[in-house]
């Protein structure tokens, strides 16, 4: 696990070394966790691989239009920061945003149909990939505009507090992001009126093709927390406990009415940043050595090392995975389309 | 009984509305700069603060991008916000949250959501502030399906109108003009709503249908008293509401003047004018036209600052005079 506080005020939790079943040393969030909740995380992280992958077949078959921005190796990054949130916690999500959004409970069939821009959509065929959103269970979207879920989430955060709740509010948003100026704003209200929501920067190395390093005055986003007096945490954005242990100290200390932090989770997108990426500003060899920290390769192992799975429980969750993935297909692609006579229905409620 | 009917400003018809709103709904919060014991920068929020508290009537940091973000999250999530830009000018820094999100959110979630915010901006020149506190925007959000667009002209419609707007589930832009806070009209206790999406006729009229928003309906109709002295009577339309746009009333006073004349005060060019216009032309009225349409707009310049020059940049009373006396010149 690897972890830093980049603010000095806040003191790193030690995971304890525990007995685990198999007699390993169990990090301390596993234990929180237990064994249901880790072999549910890990079909998570399936599901949005075998979900992107199976949404990148059909957008070459045609039968998705527009375009779409895969997180494939980034699986670790949405599933753990999504581990101590409840239906009733609210995320905002961006434009690379499916991990988000299966992350916080969102079924894959409805999904599929929102990107095939059927009526049982998520969004009844209304928003497509970009703005793919799960009210019901928390998401209040994901967004097209770098940056424009960050003050929305400081707003469903300072809802949560005037309504006297216990609910926080994730948002995530990319490294892109953390040069637009609502990221600044928002991050500098939700300090100064103390709002339970955590920043989770998905630092996947590229805005688009433009480097932090060309892009970003400091070396870290997470430095950036020190302008808004709050927490900066850097974690490894391919290791899921890293990321879930910074995840739940962000979401308690933000449930105990201590305020926002910073989470700068740092990962890669194998994938280019959309349809049209010829990957001109980045080399093979990158990509490749990235393919090999391949964040579900490495969790299973490690769930595998620690004896929290077998061989035969681990093949048993991929194979419901790609069941799940399987039918979601096949529930889009029988489902309906939006009649074109309702074409303005949803502008206004009435 | 009636309410009683009492004489107030614009402005504090507008404080009234909202401490009506706050008082029935906990979840109705004011958002803006300056708002708290300052009172806003046209006193409008007045003593608020005193009576609500600092968590009802927030202070926000000068982040009108991310203030009306958090306002558009509030929203999304059970509270009712009613976001304060301090001059409308500054609107264009909260575009982004404005167009994209706001207006859009509910479609693009397939109505699964709905944003009950209400947005107020002090708008218009004749102040002295010059070209960036002295705009007049409101076409420019009147062009995004998703909002709603309201430009009350007396102190009665714009406490019906915000009452209207914060029952609204969906995001209502109050256009205020600066010019009209101070003015007196009268205004019944307690709570009423004006309908937004209708125009209401201030004057009839037979001879020239005169459409105008904001401050200008009051300039129209003391242009309409001097033009009855020539015997010409002219009907005026006070347009209320941009979008929704009342067409309707409008088509009905052209086709029984066969006359019009737009005025507002945004830039002439690719404003409401022309919309207005449009929407005649597009209609059974047009068989009734029995002169050019004229419209009466801002210049093509910003505000500026000399007051003389101030007032030439948009219509004034003898503006209007001089363009209804031409357009009716032997056509009588």
């Amino acid at each position: 696990m690897t972890m830093q506080v980049t603010d000095g005020g806040r003191a790193q939790p030690t995971p304890v070394p525990v007995q685990a079943d198999g007699g390993s040393n169990l990090p301390a969030i596993y234990q929180r966790l237990g064994r249901d909740a880790l072999r549910d995380a890990l079909k998570k992280m399936h599901l949005i691989r075998l979900f992107e992958e199976g949404a990148e077949k059909a957008y070459m078959r045609g039968l998705i239009h527009g375009t779409m921005h895969l997180s494939i190796g980034q699986e670790a990054s949405a599933v753990g920061t999504c581990m101590p949130l409840s239906d009733a916690d609210y995320i905002t999500s961006t434009h690379r945003g499916h991990g988000h959004c299966i992350a916080k409970g969102a079924d894959v069939g409805r999904m599929f149909a929102e990107f095939f821009g059927k009526e049982t959509g998520y969004c009844h065929g209304r928003g497509g990939s970009m703005h793919i959103a799960d009210v019901a269970k928390g998401n209040l979207g994901a967004n097209g505009i770098v940056g424009g879920g960050i003050p929305i989430a400081v707003g469903a955060a300072l809802s949560a507090k005037r309504r006297k709740t216990t609910q926080v509010v994730v948002s995530f948003f990319g490294d892109g992001a953390n040069n637009e100026g609502a990221f600044h704003e928002a991050l500098n209200m939700a300090s100064v009126w103390k709002l339970p929501v955590v920043f989770v920067c998905e630092n996947n190395r590229y805005g688009m093709s433009t480097s932090t390093e060309r892009s970003t005055a400091v070396a870290n986003v997470a430095d950036r927390a020190v302008a808004y007096a709050m927490p900066g945490v850097i974690v490894d954005g391919n290791d899921f406990a890293a990321v879930a242990q910074a995840s739940f100290d962000a979401v308690d200390r933000a449930r105990r009415g201590e305020g926002p932090t910073l989470i700068e989770s740092k990962t890669y997108r194998i994938r280019g940043h959309s349809r049209s990426d010829r990957n001109r500003y980045r080399t093979k060899e990158e990509i490749e050595e990235w393919r090999g920290r391949d964040p579900i390769v490495a969790f299973e192992k490690e769930l595998l090392d620690l004896g929290l799975l077998t061989r035969d429980e681990s093949e048993a969750v991929r194979a419901e995975a790609e069941r799940e993935i399987e039918a979601a297909i096949n529930f889009a692609a029988e489902s309906p389309a939006p009649p074109l006579k309702d074409l303005t229905r949803f502008v206004y409620s009435n | 009984m009636d309410a009683a009917v009492r004489e107030l400003s614009y402005a504090q018809a507008i404080q009234e509305a909202m401490a009506i709103a706050m008082e029935a709904d906990e979840n109705v919060i004011l958002m803006g700069e300056d708002i708290g014991v300052y009172g806003g920068a046209f006193q409008v929020t007045g003593d608020l603060v005193h009576r609500f508290g600092e968590d009802r009537v927030m202070d926000t940091p000068i982040s009108e991008l991310g203030g009306a973000g958090v306002a558009v999250g509030a929203a999304l999530t059970g509270l009712k916000p009613i976001f304060e830009f301090q001059f409308s000018d500054f609107a264009t820094l909260a575009m982004e949250q404005i167009v994209n999100q706001a207006a859009k959110i509910r479609y693009m979630l397939g109505g699964e959501v709905s944003v009950p915010l209400v947005m107020r901006f002090p708008a218009g020149s004749g102040t002295g502030a010059a070209a960036q506190h002295s705009q007049s925007l409101e076409a420019w959000l009147a062009h995004v399906p998703g909002l709603k667009v309201v430009q009350p002209s007396t102190p009665y419609d714009v406490k019906g109108l915000l009452l209207a707007a914060i029952a609204d589930p969906d995001p209502v832009m109050i256009f205020e003009h600066k010019l009209l806070y101070k003015m007196k009209g009268p205004v019944p206790e307690g709570s009423y709503t004006v309908p937004i999406g209708k125009a209401e006729i201030r004057r009839q009229g037979s001879h020239v249908t005169i459409v105008a928003t904001a401050i200008m309906v009051h300039r129209a109709l003391e242009a309409a008293i001097e033009l009855a002295k020539d015997g010409i009577e002219a009907e005026v339309i006070d347009l209320r509401s941009l979008r929704p746009m009342d067409t309707g009333t409008i088509i009905e006073s052209v086709k029984k003047t066969g006359k019009l004349i737009c005025v507002y005060e945004g830039v002439k060019t690719l404003g409401i004018g022309a919309e207005i216009s449009a929407a005649i032309a597009e209609s059974e009225a047009f068989d009734y036209l029995d002169a050019p349409i004229l419209r009466l707009g801002g210049a093509e310049c910003p505000i500026p600052y000399n007051p003389d020059l101030e007032k030439t940049a948009v219509p004034q009373v003898d503006t209007i005079l001089a363009a209804a006396r031409s357009l009716l010149a032997g056509r009588l």
